[in-house]
């Protein structure tokens, strides 16, 4: 290949397309909301920027740190159910026959077909009082008390009087439901990518030398995919951290995340210097993930020796 | 110590018995056919035979990894059928070593003992021992990523012989090395071998090396064993033209022979018509000389029952020690004369194009049925 500098006019309109594309709709919006973050309000829509850390200073109340925390925590369980949910499932299509494979990957991705809203309501549909999990929840109770009564026990009522449907809607745990169901895809597939290029000959070898399979697991397998866990981690923790849809919708008044306060600041509440100050606050958070999980993986690489 | 021998039968017994093992993967894919061996104690065994035939199934099998379709699998007196790979007292030297990158020498060759729960203090003399055992002395901290393609095999080895398996399979285990290196791991091995007294099964499908390192060796083809017989056998004594071809270079006429009493058939292949030789191939048959055999001279031989064939020599391949001839006596392939120089000027006598005799003697031809 050529050097740059030989063809210039070439090296120009390779670079110039996506350059601009990446300073007009991702820098510029992005150094506009930074502006904002140093400004006060002042009338209905206009803002100064008068380089006051106000804002900051707001969003680091209690109040505003409770629900960082909170989003954190959701995130980081929402994170934890999808590794250990992800895994067996990463195996199970690692291990499977060549052709099943690129079935169960299709079955993987195949709700990013769908939008991210038909998903959640279709999630509510599931969950709610008059839901498909109630429903089949109480035709089992149906039979159940049936049975009980052939056998002469229906008046003692032991399930009940009658069918208690489980609220499963609007609180904290239909929230983490949701972030687990749209974020598991995200952790499957590094962790396939990462076990699919783990050479067997590691894992026989550990049974060789007379492990069991789960001592190979934990000796031989988590180890050489950390980088894939890693990376599972991170792209599932990041887009957790910030989902504003799910806990919209699926959650109560309690379990609302930084997303839905920043969102409020820029519709409802109608402060934008707030929203800008938060939402920068949220990515200094990703950003501090981001070089955590660099710190771990190059401590990994280098041997794990001390 | 889950390996050691304390019940072990005779030591007459064989190590391995393989009985009608067969191997079929998917529906209809024959991997390995009916095969039947056993393995001596303390033996140097090698399976030998091109890619594809099925040797590494059989190895696999041995090790666990691979159930056999039908047949019994034999080790040590042991049924293997219910035995799991990680229960064998066998252990692997894999073709790629599969050293485990995350840990340091010394942890890969203590890895097994650790997972029998030894004593930290009875790993590390142990670990310490066979490293010095394949000479990697010192270098037990390092990790696998900075040791050298021989060193990570020799970690392998060490590896798989610290447990004391009563047989180590090794999976192509030189391929991977240059081939300097690999000579000196061919004696090295043997060396190894000699000093641990373990049986060691290897796959191979380089010939030069089976010869050179095993006792004994079996030549697969398609699934099937062809042969299975002490290197110096496999060579002169070749059961089959497969084997014959496989196995160093070989000359072949094909042809026909009838009986000719007392044991002897009279055969006539190529420029060779009503050659007696001892045999009892008839039919179609192959008749075949190896090249060091075949002696060449500038004049018809003397000698009365010599085998000889006069023709144009094609090409001369100058190797040092020895040159190979190729003479066109009119059969099709030009028959092939491996000379030795053993005196200066030995091979310049012939040149391209010059007449030549190719002659051997009748007990050194090989007679195979087709």
């Amino acid at each position: 290949m050529d050097h740059w500098r030989k063809s210039v006019g070439a090296f120009w309109a390779a670079f110039l397309p996506p350059t601009f594309w990446l300073v007009a709709f991702f820098l510029a919006p992005l150094s506009l909301i930074w502006l904002f973050s140093f400004g006060v309000k002042s009338g209905i829509t206009d803002i100064d920027i008068v380089w006051t850390f106000q804002q900051y200073a707001r969003a680091l109340e209690p109040l505003y740190l409770g629900i960082f925390g909170k989003s954190i925590w959701m995130a980081t369980i929402t994170t934890a159910i999808c590794l250990i949910v992800a895994f067996p499932v990463a195996i199970g299509i690692v291990f499977a026959p060549p052709k099943a494979r690129m079935w169960l990957l299709l079955l993987v991705i195949l709700p990013f077909w769908t939008n991210l809203l038909i998903r959640t309501y279709a999630l509510i549909a599931v969950l709610r009082t008059r839901g498909h999990v109630n429903f089949t929840l109480e035709w089992i109770w149906d039979k159940a008390d049936w049975a009980l009564v052939l056998v002469g026990l229906g008046d003692l009522h032991l399930l009940g009087q009658k069918f208690e449907p489980l609220q499963m809607l609007y609180n904290n745990t239909a929230v983490i439901i949701g972030l687990v169901y749209v974020a598991l895809p995200f952790m499957v597939l590094p962790l396939y990518a990462a076990l699919d290029r783990l050479d067997r000959s590691y894992i026989e070898a550990s049974l060789d030398l007379g492990a069991g399979h789960i001592r190979t697991f934990w000796s031989i397998v988590t180890p050489l995919a950390l980088p894939g866990i890693a990376s599972g981690i991170v792209i599932t923790f990041i887009p957790t951290l910030g989902s504003y849809l799910t806990p919209d919708l699926l959650g109560g008044t309690d379990s609302q995340m930084i997303a839905n306060v920043i969102e409020r600041q820029f519709k409802s509440a109608n402060d934008w210097p707030f929203g800008a100050a938060l939402s920068f606050l949220l990515m200094y958070a990703t950003f501090f993930g981001l070089a955590l999980r660099a710190v771990l993986v190059r401590r990994e690489s280098m041997g794990g020796r001390p | 110590m889950a390996h050691e021998t304390a019940s072990a039968p005779s030591t007459s017994a064989p190590i391995i018995e393989i009985k009608g093992v067969t191997k079929i993967f998917g529906s209809d894919v024959r991997a390995v056919d009916n095969v039947s061996l056993e393995v001596e104690r303390g033996e140097f065994f090698a399976l030998l035979g091109p890619s594809g035939c099925g040797k590494t199934t059989l190895l696999r099998m041995l090790a666990g990894f691979e159930t056999p379709t039908t047949g019994s699998l034999i080790i040590d007196g042991q049924d293997m059928a219910e035995v799991q790979a990680n229960k064998r007292p066998v252990n692997m030297v894999f073709q790629s070593y599969a050293v485990f990158p995350h840990m340091t020498v010394a942890q890969n060759v203590g890895y097994g003992l650790k997972i029998d729960r030894l004593p930290r203090k009875e790993i590390k003399d142990r670990v310490k021992e066979a490293l010095e055992l394949v000479k990697l002395d010192g270098l037990g901290e390092r990790m696998p990523d900075e040791l050298s393609g021989g060193q990570r095999q020799r970690v392998a080895l060490a590896r798989a012989l610290i447990k004391r398996p009563s047989v180590l399979l090794l999976d192509e285990p030189l391929s991977a090395l240059d081939a300097k290196l690999r000579e000196a791991m061919q004696l090295e091995l043997v060396r190894l071998q000699k000093t641990v007294g373990i049986t060691f099964v290897i796959v191979t499908h380089d010939q030069a090396e089976a010869l050179s390192m095993a006792n004994r060796i079996a030549v697969m083809e398609n699934g099937v064993v062809r042969q299975i017989a002490s290197p110096a056998e496999l060579y002169e004594q070749p059961a089959s033209r497969f084997v014959g071809d496989f196995i160093g270079q070989i000359n072949l006429f094909d042809g026909t022979a009838s009986a000719a009493g007392e044991g002897r058939v009279k055969v006539t292949a190529g420029p060779f018509t009503d050659v007696i030789l001892e045999g009892t191939a008839t039919g179609n048959v192959c008749l075949a000389v190896r090249p060091e055999k075949v002696t060449i001279s500038t004049s018809r031989p003397s000698g009365s029952n010599l085998i000889a064939a006069s023709g144009t020599v094609t090409d001369i391949a100058y190797y040092g020690g020895f040159s190979n001839v190729f003479v066109d006596i009119g059969s099709g392939e030009p028959v092939l004369a491996e000379i030795t120089n053993s005196a200066r000027g030995v091979s310049s006598q012939y040149s391209q194009g010059d007449t030549a005799w190719v002659s051997w003697r009748p007990e050194d031809t090989l007679l195979f049925d087709e």
